[in-house]
């Protein structure tokens, strides 16, 4: 049955191949990464930079970081740049990656229906606006796809002391941009990342709400798999990637990167 | 609405390079996948429908069941299929369009299979026995019922390749939607919805029902023709 599944795809496989569908890729790495970086538009302003200078090409295959995580332990990209501090070291020490290094960061902030319900705007301190949503029981969307957006929004509801449950506490499952756009159909709180914010074209109601707690820091990581674990992975490229985006002209070039006005990513290589 | 009517005329109208290629790789993918899907159910079908076999009721209701596979599920088994970590991993065809070409077939060959089979059993009725009696056999009848069901069959090739071009689950899994390699009609929408721009994801909706409405009109003007054309 396998030997005859494996004919199956196989075959149609090789001629799929002789097809010229197959776009010209010597000189490529793969990237996972997570949708913020993508849909901010920061690696349409670096990538081609960092061609430039090297001639390789980077595919970004943009998804949760938790997905992230899993095709880089399957061994299905050459290197991943996440947000998610605790679960890259933990990467790390697992044996999956070979080292970590901060890139960048930015910050999260608290998006809202304009009236504020909640009176997030007044709030003290991040902890306190949280407080306020779960307190007045309005509705929250949270991403629930174990996203770095999601787990940092979990970190504040633990550091709040509060359990989100019930029906004001709606877990998506769903991407940023898809949250969001529930989120300004259903006039409800959410908790995002910056970038995607600014590059977010369908705010209706929504306003920014919250921000500049140092507990809202999102400090972005970039993670060379391990050679050991996957020999087969294109390790001198992606370290050449992974050094350039540490370098000055790397740290340049994200410094360089700005939407609407506003710079997105703030370089903070260690 | 009008933004979206808006968008989609402005994107036909400039020629934008990107989204060019992201409907040739689009048509090109689900092309491929059909015409190779094809190539294997129109003959599976057929057999199924001349030939009586244990357990044939049982092939023939898992095959329609398959009809209804979620491209999510058909993709995420490619994915397992392809990723390293996987049996076939070591070719390195993870976010490729020749994945989404696989993912794609996997969607297709059941429908495929499925209504031809259909299709033949009806016509094998109608011409068993004077086939038998000028002493054809099963084997070599399939060509000639197929050729005979032809017209039928576009039909059934055309669903396949509507389903082909209308899914994203599957492609989004295995070819990670990356910029200019896999990034096809239906993964750009996705992207663009998330991405908050409304209408301009409507418009390459519109983009994509013309260009499915193009293909299944040159189906038909070639079929009528070709029908017109025998008498």
């Amino acid at each position: 049955m396998k030997a005859l599944l494996r004919n199956m795809i196989l075959a149609p496989a090789l001629l799929a191949a002789v097809v010229p569908v197959h776009a010209g890729d010597s000189g490529h790495i793969t990237l996972a990464s997570t949708t913020s970086t993508e849909a901010s538009g920061l690696f349409g302003h670096i990538i081609p930079k960092f061609r430039e200078a090297t001639g390789i090409h980077v595919r970004v295959v943009a998804v949760g970081t938790g997905q992230a995580f899993e095709i880089g332990r399957r061994g299905d990209a050459d290197i991943v740049l996440v947000h998610d501090t605790i679960g890259e070291e933990a990467f790390v020490e697992q044996g999956y990656a070979a080292e970590r290094r901060d890139v960048m960061y930015n910050d999260f902030i608290l998006v809202g229906p304009s009236p504020d319900p909640a009176g997030v705007a007044g709030a003290h301190s991040v902890r306190d606006a949280v407080r306020r949503i779960a307190d007045g029981e309005h509705p929250f969307t949270s991403r629930g796809d174990d996203s770095g957006t999601h787990r940092a929004e979990r970190g504040l509801w633990k550091d709040a002391g509060i359990e989100p449950a019930g029906h004001w506490y709606r877990e998506l499952g769903s991407g940023m941009g898809a949250t969001l756009n529930t989120a300004a159909a259903m006039d409800a709180y959410v908790y995002v990342d910056r970038a995607t914010w600014i590059a977010f074209g369908n705010r209706q109601n929504l306003e920014l709400l919250f921000e500049g707690d140092e507990a809202m820091f999102n400090q972005y990581g970039s993670l060379p798999l391990s050679t050991d674990r996957h020999p087969h992975l294109k390790h001198d490229k992606a370290r050449k990637w992974h050094e350039w985006l540490l370098s000055d002209e790397g740290q340049e070039a994200i410094a360089g990167y700005a939407l609407r006005g506003q710079q997105l990513f703030f370089p903070n290589a260690r | 609405m009008e933004n979206a009517f808006l968008a989609a005329f402005r994107l036909i109208v400039e020629m934008d390079p990107v989204l060019v290629g992201i409907v040739t790789l689009s048509l090109q993918v689900s092309l491929t996948a059909v015409l190779l899907a094809s190539a294997i159910a129109l003959p599976l079908g057929a057999a199924i429908a001349l030939w009586r076999f244990p357990g044939r009721g049982a092939v023939i209701v898992f095959l329609n069941a398959l009809m209804g596979l979620p491209p999510v599920v058909a993709g995420l088994m490619v994915y397992l299929l392809l990723s390293r970590a996987g049996p076939l991993g070591e070719f390195g065809l993870l976010f490729t369009p020749t994945a989404m070409v696989i993912a794609q077939m996997v969607l297709i060959l059941p429908i495929v299979a499925a209504l031809s089979r259909q299709v033949i059993e009806e016509l094998w009725e109608e011409y068993r026995e004077q086939l038998q009696s000028l002493g054809v056999t099963r084997l070599r009848a399939i060509p000639t019922l197929l050729w005979d069901a032809r017209f039928s069959l576009v039909t059934v090739v055309l669903a396949g390749f509507g389903r082909a071009s209308a899914e994203v689950g599957a492609v989004l899994i295995v070819g990670g939607n990356i910029s200019g390699v896999t990034r096809v009609m239906t993964t750009a929408i996705a992207l663009e919805t998330s991405m908050g721009n409304l209408a301009l994801a409507l418009g390459l909706g519109i983009i994509l029902l013309l260009l499915v409405a193009t293909v299944n009109g040159l189906a038909y003007v070639i079929g009528e023709t070709a029908r017109r054309r025998l008498g």
